[in-house]
C-alpha cells in the first residue's frame, strides 16, 4: 500500500510539467496570433491623435520592440506572477481576471450541479428501459437540448420569465455577499432569481449531454454478468442501481461532467453575454475586440493551468472510483 | 456411490427438493420465437447433486436462469412450473423471489472474471449477499464473509476481504464466487459451467471441494456443464439436454454405462480415453441445429445413426425403473 501512496505525487508533478508545456506553446501562439492581427495602439487613441502620439503610446506599452523581445520581457515577468497590467485600464491582467472569476465560477457551478442532478437520473432511466415512451421522450428531450443553441434557449428563457411571466430578473447578479475578498450571489434569494435563468441556461444543454453518456453507459453495464450475479445474490434492486451500477456508470460520466465544466469555466462567454452576467467570459469578449493582449494571454494562461489541474482532479477521481485506475499510474 | 450419495438418492423418492415440469422458455426475436427450454423436466432432491448436460445453445443455462427467475425480455417462461419445496417460482412475485435468490438458490457462474463487480472490495460483495437477507450488523455480516472465505479454502482471508477482484487470479476469483453463493446457506446451487473458464488443475480442486461442502452441508447442487467427464465423479444423477429438451436422466452409473439414447452415446464415445488410444475419436456427425429451426420431430433425427420413420414424430420422456427416463424411439434397451 505505501508504495501506491509514494507513487502518486510523481503522476502529478509529470501532469504539471505537462501543463507547463502547453502553457509555453499556448502563449506563443497567442502572442503571434495577436500581433498579427492589428495594433492595439489604433484602439487606444483618438483618430485626431498624431504619429508622434502614437509612437509615444506604443513605446510606454512596450510594443515598438520587436514581437520576440516582447515575448521574452512577457515570460521574464510572467514567472514573477505579473503578466502585465491592461492595455484598456492599466489595471494589472491578472487582477482583472481574478475579480470576474467568482462571478462565472459560481455560475458554473450552479449550472453543472443542476446538469448532473437533472441528467444522470434521466439517463439511467432511458438506460433501463430504452424502449419505454418516456425513455423515448428523454432522449427526444435531450437531442433539442444540445442541438439548439445556446444563446436562443436563453432568449427564450427571458421571453418567458422575464417577460411573460415577470417573476425572474433578466440580468446582471443581484444581491451579493461578500465571503472574504469573493462576492457571491448564491448566499441570497435574490442572487439565486438572478442565477436561475443563466444556470438553467447553461446547465441545460450540459444535461442534455449527461443523458445521452448516461444511458449509454447504462446501456452497457446492464447485460454485464455481475449486474445479473448481483441479482442472483438475491440484492434488492435499488442496492443494484445506487452500488452496482452507478459506481460502474460514473467514470464516463466524471469525464464528460469535468470536460463540460472545464469548457464552460473557460468559454461560458454566450450565456454571460445573454444576460450581462458579470464574468470572465464577458471580459474575454471585450479584451479581444480591443486587443488587450496582456488580458487574452493573461486568461489563456491561467485557463491552460485550470484545465490541467481539473484534468487532474478527474484522474484522482478515477483512481478513487476504478480501484484498477490505481494500479495502471503504478505502470 | 458414497454412502451420503445413497441417502440422497433415497430421499429423493420421499419428497422432491426441486421439481420442474414441462418447463419452457422461448425468446421472442425478430427473426421467430427461439425455443431454448422446451419442455424440461427436472426433479431433485435434498442434498442430490445432479449433472446437466449439453452442448452450448442446448438450454442447460436458461433452465438454470428460469429457476432462479432471472430470465429477461425478450425472453420470457411461457409453460411449465417450477415447484420449490412447496413454493411455484414461476408464479411467485418478484421480491419473494428476491427473498429466495441468493439465500434459498445460490447461483455461480461461468466466467469468474465478470462476475464480481471490477469496483467493489470482496468484502463488500460478500456482506452485501448476508445483509440482503437477514438484519445482521456489517461486524456480523463480515465475520460470516471470513468463515465463507476460510470455508472454500482461501488462504489469509482477512487480507482478500480487502482486495478487489482484478488483484485476484481466476481461481481465486471463483472460490469467492462460491463462497457468496454459499454464505447463506442455501438449500440449493446452480452451477453453471464454474470451471470452463479455469485451469484444468484448478478444475479439478474446486470440483473436488464443491462436491465435499454440498455433501457436509446438505446443500442440493445442480452442476451445468458440456462436459460429461467433470460430472462423471461429481453427480449421483445425470441428465443430458439436446435442443431445449432433456433426452435422458439416470443415476451417474446407468448413464456413463449404459447410455439409452443414441445422442448420450455419441457423448460418451467422444471422450477420450485409455481404450481409445491411438484410435481416432468418436465424432457426432452434423452440426447442432439452430433452435430456430429445428427439425421437424426428435431434434436429433438429422444426427442420429439409429433414426427411423417413427421420428418424425417428436418422442415423450418414457419412464423406465429405477428413475430412468428416455425421450427417443430406439433407446438402446
Amino acid at each position: 500500500m505505501r508504495k501506491k501512496d509514494r507513487q502518486v505525487p510523481v503522476f502529478i508533478i509529470n501532469r504539471l510539467f505537462q501543463a507547463i508545456g502547453v502553457i509555453l506553446v499556448m502563449s506563443v501562439l497567442v502572442f503571434v496570433g495577436l500581433y498579427l492581427i492589428g495594433d492595439p495602439t489604433s484602439m487606444l487613441v483618438s483618430p485626431e491623435a498624431t504619429e508622434i502620439e502614437r509612437q509615444a503610446l506604443r513605446k510606454a506599452l512596450g510594443l515598438d520592440q520587436s514581437i520576440w523581445v516582447q515575448y521574452l520581457t512577457f515570460l521574464g515577468n510572467a514567472v514573477h506572477g505579473d503578466f502585465g497590467r491592461s492595455f484598456l485600464t492599466g489595471q494589472p491582467a491578472l487582477q482583472l481576471i481574478v475579480e470576474r472569476m467568482p462571478a462565472t465560477v459560481e455560475l458554473v457551478v450552479v449550472a453543472m450541479t443542476f446538469s448532473v442532478v437533472v441528467g444522470v437520473p434521466l439517463g439511467i432511466l432511458a438506460g433501463l428501459r430504452p424502449k419505454a415512451p418516456s425513455s423515448k421522450a428523454i432522449m427526444t428531450g435531450s437531442i433539442l437540448g444540445f442541438s439548439l443553441p445556446n444563446f436562443w434557449i436563453g432568449l427564450m428563457l427571458i421571453m418567458l420569465f422575464a417577460v411573460y411571466l415577470g417573476i425572474l430578473p433578466a440580468s446582471a447578479r443581484g444581491e451579493t455577499v461578500n465571503v472574504g475578498p469573493v462576492a457571491l450571489s448564491i448566499l441570497t434569494l435574490d442572487g439565486w432569481r438572478h442565477l436561475a435563468l443563466p444556470a438553467l441556461t447553461l446547465g441545460l444543454a450540459k444535461a442534455a449531454l449527461i443523458i445521452r453518456v448516461t444511458r449509454a453507459a447504462t446501456r452497457e453495464v446492464l447485460p454485464m454478468d455481475y449486474i445479473k450475479f448481483a441479482r442472483a445474490k438475491g440484492l434488492r434492486p435499488s442496492r443494484i442501481l445506487n452500488v452496482h451500477l452507478l459506481k460502474n456508470i460514473l467514470i464516463p460520466i466524471v469525464t464528460v461532467a469535468g470536460l463540460e465544466f472545464g469548457q464552460a469555466i473557460a468559454f461560458a462567454v454566450v450565456t454571460e453575454s445573454v444576460f450581462s452576467w458579470p464574468g470572465m467570459g464577458k471580459l474575454l469578449i471585450d479584451s479581444i475586440i480591443t486587443l488587450d493582449r496582456p488580458v487574452v494571454v493573461a486568461y489563456l494562461v491561467m485557463m491552460v493551468f485550470f484545465l490541467v489541474i481539473l484534468n487532474l482532479v478527474i484522474d484522482i477521481l478515477y483512481m478513487a472510483i476504478d480501484p484498477s485506475a490505481r494500479e495502471k499510474v503504478r505502470d | 456411490m458414497d454412502v451420503s450419495s445413497m441417502q440422497a438418492t433415497a430421499m429423493t423418492r420421499q419428497e422432491p427438493l426441486l421439481s420442474i415440469k414441462g418447463l419452457k422458455t422461448h425468446f421472442a426475436t425478430r427473426a421467430g420465437v427461439v425455443k431454448a427450454v422446451d419442455g424440461v423436466d427436472i426433479e431433485l432432491g435434498r442434498g442430490e447433486i445432479l449433472g446437466l448436460v449439453g452442448e452450448s445453445g442446448s438450454g442447460k443455462s436458461i433452465t438454470g436462469f428460469s429457476i432462479l427467475g432471472l430470465i429477461d425480455p425478450p425472453g420470457r417462461i411461457v409453460d411449465g412450473s417450477i415447484d420449490y419445496d412447496g413454493l411455484d417460482l414461476v408464479s411467485m412475485d418478484e421480491e419473494a423471489r428476491r427473498r429466495l435468490r441468493g439465500n434459498d438458490i445460490a447461483m455461480i457462474f461461468q466466467d469468474p472474471s465478470m462476475t464480481l463487480n471490477p469496483v467493489l472490495r470482496i468484502d463488500t460483495q460478500l456482506i452485501e449477499t448476508v445483509q440482503a437477507h437477514a438484519e445482521v450488523s456489517t461486524a456480523e455480516a463480515r465475520q460470516r464473509a471470513r468463515d465463507a472465505l476460510v470455508q472454500v479454502g482461501i488462504p489469509s482471508p482477512d487480507e482478500r476481504l480487502k482486495a478487489y477482484p482484478y488483484e485476484l487470479s481466476g481461481g481465486m476469483r471463483q472460490r469467492i464466487a462460491i463462497a457468496i453463493a454459499l454464505i447463506n446457506k442455501p438449500k440449493l446451487i446452480i452451477a453453471d459451467e464454474p470451471t470452463t473458464a479455469l485451469d484444468v488443475s484448478i478444475q479439478g480442486q474446486i470440483i473436488y471441494e464443491v462436491k465435499q461442502l454440498c455433501r457436509r452441508t446438505g446443500t442440493a447442487l445442480i452442476w451445468i456443464t458440456h462436459d460429461l467427464a467433470v460430472v462423471a465423479g461429481l453427480a449421483d444423477r445425470i441428465s443430458v439436454m439436446y435442443a431445449g429438451r432433456i433426452v435422458e436422466t439416470g443415476t451417474t452409473a446407468d448413464v456413463i454405462e449404459r447410455p439409452l439414447h443414441p445422442y448420450t452415446q455419441g457423448l460418451i464415445d467422444s471422450v477420450p480415453s485409455h481404450a481409445t488410444r491411438g484410435h481416432r475419436l468418436h465424432q457426432i456427425k452434423g452440426m447442432t441445429p439452430s433452435l430456430l429451426n429445428l427439425p421437424k420431430g426428435c431434434a436429433f433425427r438429422e444426427r442420429c445413426e439409429k433414426a427411423t420413420p417413427e421420428c418424425l414424430v417428436a418422442p415423450e420422456p418414457t419412464l423406465l425403473p429405477g428413475g430412468k427416463s428416455v425421450r427417443c424411439w430406439n433407446p438402446a434397451l
